[in-house]
């Protein structure tokens, strides 16, 4: 009987149905939901050359696939998994469906703008596949020059536009997001009471705003580098190829941020439910996603120590470098805080976020080595910095993404997931993740350059452990995309908030109603305010 | 709130009309700033290849007419002129003013970008186009690399202002349709303020595309 | 954001100074100011761009959020050409060891 009541019940899911009114919805929780297929679809397939690319490397010589063909593996791993997976990854899913609700709000500043991203993505996307399919792109994700202008015979171009119509996707939600963050806030809802994930998204969002435009226009030019022969980057002509790496990196290492940082906002969320406490030093936290979005604009160059690039520059990104890892430390001590005397609960999103802390600290500090000028000389171009990269993204964003996905699944599908079959997966991709990526920091450090196809026989048993591990890594990663699509049929109703959080979009039906709210709320009370919402719960029930 | 029927004034997602209005132009000035930056990465490259290549430059620079550029720039800043003549009539609710400035900026806009076909057709002629025709007089020898980096960033900087310029026509087009079409009143005449932002933005970015490309080293030429 | 409409006396004179300015840094460009030439021109630039910019975008009746977007703005452009700058113009400052 309750089944029937909420099934019966109006929300965002069963308003409107048909085709059309998914691919024309202006719902920022639809738009949502057209994302998560997208970037799962993309994931995937990332994945997918990730796989050919551990396979290969089993053995020291070539076997599976041609020089070639590996260099055009690699390109595309990296074009798919940061372009169309990560950079989109939170804040277009979880960002877009939850931002609006966290504020009060009962949409995106700009709705149609919001849909437009998400077919420029899959535009972009299109073009990126059409690439793939036609022959591939062997440059490297990085398109350094000459190679990519000169030399290279593969779809440069076609690889080149796909990204930059996604570009437009990422600068138009971040614009979005900044918009609607300072003009769409509930009465009552100032910013030092917003969650701290919106922080973090519109930390984001001002990174996807100033820095995506930057690498747009270096696209053009090696476009036009590559038909028109400008010579902007052709020695020959006067051009210089370092500064297409100038112009790549200017947004490229921001670009990092813009992956890590929603992360970083979700974990804030995990850790602070999951103890039932307030996240300790709310303010600081969330100054310091604001840090991390400038500071990461002053260091680019640190990716270019070896490039030619004058020494002296060299060292001053080295100094700046260092203190873009300030931050990030603070967050991570913050969230030690608030776990310390907190009443902890080992639900699944809170392993993830565990999981998080833990390599997230590991990808940092390994951060700081790379930043060493001379550390860097010796590791640059090596697997030390695979290693390091991987930490971050998939030991950190990969995992704060599932763990928000977990966390938010019972308000987007009115569905519990099955928490056993979750923990086991958790566990597994923890495992899978250390086995796949840890060899590779001493396989870096001992020399093995990236990019490469074959290597000395010395280096195999480490190869082997990395690529049992990502065996491992992808039934881990398989799991909640079956279990996940189960719930929806088979799972556990959920109510308006199983976990006891804070939090506007708690206060609604699982899932919510498509305006969000029944009537625009006023916020009174501040961030994480446990006692409040015991008060509220029990004002109800009496 | 289902029943809300929503007008170009006050979307759903807005609570009253000026919030709206503050939001759409907070909208257009954060879109400005990543053209700033898009045309930004451009300028890097123009700093550091007049910077290395100075007298090449200063050359390369002095076969472009001055003259016809100063014009050009007059042509735009009137058009900027005429906009913002088109926002005040429609802040005013004048709509025949508002139609009238708008085709005088759509006018002045098409006769600036007359003027660069142009210039550029002048330049295909001189054979100054980068390329296997490519060859410009007086210069040291070794020059004619650099030479080509100066034409290839004066076509690739003014042809993404001139495409600019093309969607900003567009824009000014479809304003003039909807006021034409009455939907603008004192109390909602946002795209046509918007739109005025956008082509004051693309009369900037000319601003110091013309001393920055034609007036190099006018005085030793 | 500006409820406040302005006179066409003022985007009269605000036209006219554009005008005169781009005759201005047409002049000046044709004069020897040895290395002060670049700064005539980008000072007279960045006077017709606040020009446009505070009167005919109306940015001097706009709201703070608009001025720091827009001061935001420009100082991002600056530190990309800043700090790419403090490559080219550095070269050979410092020498590599072993070169």
């Amino acid at each position: 009987m309750i089944t029937e009541a909420v099934q019966e019940r109006e929300n965002y899911l069963n308003t409107s149905h048909g085709i059309k009114s998914w691919l024309l919805t202006k719902d920022h929780k639809r738009i949502a939901l057209l994302y998560l297929h997208t970037i799962t679809f993309f994931f995937f397939l990332g994945g997918i050359f990730a796989t050919l690319i551990r396979l290969e490397l089993l053995t020291p010589k070539g076997s599976l696939v041609s020089a070639d063909t590996y260099s055009k593996l690699f390109t595309l791993h990296g074009v798919i998994m940061v372009f169309f997976f990560l950079i989109p990854s939170i804040p277009a899913t979880l960002g877009n469906f939850f931002l609006p609700m966290m504020i009060g709000a009962k949409d995106l500043a700009f709705p149609r703008i919001n849909l437009l991203s998400w077919y420029l993505l899959v535009i972009g996307g299109c073009f990126a596949m059409y690439a793939m399919l036609a022959g591939g792109v062997d440059t490297g994700w990085t398109f350094y020059v000459p190679y990519s202008s000169n030399y290279s015979n593969t779809y440069v171009i076609a690889t080149g536009l796909g990204i930059f119509i996604a570009g437009f996707s990422s600068i138009l939600t971040g614009l979005n997001f900044i918009v609607t963050v300072h003009r769409m806030r509930a009465p009552g809802m100032t910013w030092f009471r917003l969650p701290l994930f919106v922080w973090s998204n519109y930390a984001t969002a001002l990174i996807q705003v100033l820095g995506t435009p930057v690498i747009a226009i270096t696209l053009v030019l090696l476009i036009c580098e590559r038909t028109l022969h400008i010579g902007v980057f052709d020695p020959a002509r006067g051009g210089d190829p370092v500064l297409f790496q100038h112009l790549f990196w200017f947004y490229s290492h921001p670009a990092v941020y813009i992956m890590v940082l929603p992360g970083l906002g979700v974990i804030s969320e995990l850790v602070s439910v999951f103890a039932k406490k307030p996240v300790f030093g709310y303010k600081v936290v969330a100054f310091s996603s604001v840090a991390i979005a400038v500071l990461g604009f002053l260091v680019w160059g640190h990716h270019m120590f070896v490039s030619g690039q004058s020494v002296y520059a060299g060292l001053v990104f080295s100094f700046l470098s260092y203190f873009v890892a300030i931050p990030s430390a603070i967050k991570v001590f913050n969230w030690t805080a608030t776990l310390h005397k907190g009443s902890i609960s080992y639900a699944t999103p809170m392993l993830y976020a565990f999981g998080f802390i833990g390599l997230f600290t590991v990808g940092g500090l390994t951060g700081l080595f790379v930043a060493c000028l001379g550390v860097d000389v010796h590791v640059h171009d090596t697997y030390f910095v695979i290693a390091h990269f991987h930490y971050i993204m998939v030991g950190g964003t990969i995992m704060a993404y599932l763990g928000g996905l977990h966390y938010w699944w019972p308000k987007m599908s009115g569905r519990m997931y099955p928490e056993a079959w979750a923990k086991l997966s958790a566990l597994v991709i923890y495992l899978g993740f250390n086995l796949t990526f840890f060899p590779q920091f001493i396989l870096g450090y001992l020399g093995m350059p990236r990019r490469y196809w074959t290597y000395p026989d010395e280096f195999q048993v480490l190869h082997v452990m990395s690529t049992a591990g990502a065996s491992v890594l992808a039934v881990g990663y398989l799991m909640p995309l079956v279990y996940f699509m189960w719930s929806l049929r088979y799972g556990r109703i959920a109510g308006p908030n199983p976990w006891g959080a804070t939090g506007l979009e708690w206060q609604t039906p699982s899932p919510p109603p498509a305006h969000n709210f029944e009537e625009t709320p006023v916020v009174t009370t501040e961030a994480y305010d446990y006692a409040a919402l015991a008060a509220m719960e029990e004002a109800k029930v009496g | 709130m289902d029943s809300y029927i929503e007008t170009p004034e006050l979307r759903e997602q807005f609570e009253t009309p000026t919030q709206q209005k503050e939001t759409s132009t907070l909208g257009m000035w954060i879109f400005l700033v990543t053209e700033i930056m898009f045309f930004g990465g451009l300028f890097l490259a123009y700093t550091i290849y007049r910077k290395e290549f100075a007298t090449v430059f200063g050359l390369a620079s002095s076969t472009l007419d001055a003259a016809i550029g100063a014009a050009n720039t007059a042509v735009l800043i009137c058009s900027s002129f005429t906009m913002v003549l088109a926002v005040r009539a429609a802040q005013i609710g004048s709509r025949k003013a508002l139609i009238v400035f708008l085709i005088l900026t759509i006018l002045l806009g098409g006769i600036f970008l007359g003027v660069k076909a142009y210039e550029w057709n002048q330049k295909f002629e001189e054979h100054h186009v980068p390329g296997p025709a490519f060859y410009l007089e007086g210069v040291p020898p070794g020059g004619q690399g650099p030479a080509q980096l100066f034409f290839s960033l004066y076509f690739t900087m003014t042809g993404l202002h001139a495409l600019h310029m093309l969607i900003g026509e567009g824009l000014m087009l479809f304003l003039l349709w909807h006021a034409y079409a009455r939907k603008y009143t004192p109390s909602y005449y946002t795209p046509v303020d918007i739109g005025g932002l956008y082509w004051h933005f693309v009369d900037i970015v000319w601003i110091f595309l013309f001393p920055l490309l034609y007036l190099i080293a006018r005085h030793q030429h | 954001m500006h409820e406040h409409v302005d006179s066409i006396k003022t985007y009269t004179l605000v036209f006219f100074s554009l005008l005169a300015l781009t005759a201005a840094t047409t002049a000046v460009a044709y004069t020897d100011l040895g290395p002060f030439n670049i700064v005539m021109a980008l000072f007279i630039a960045v006077l017709k761009m606040l020009l446009v910019a505070l009167f005919f975008m109306h940015l001097r009746h706009s709201t703070i959020l608009t001025k720091v977007v827009v001061g935001g703005g420009m100082l991002w452009l600056a530190i990309l050409l800043v700090f790419s700058l403090a490559d080219f113009v550095t070269r050979g400052w410092l020498p590599v060891p072993g070169k």
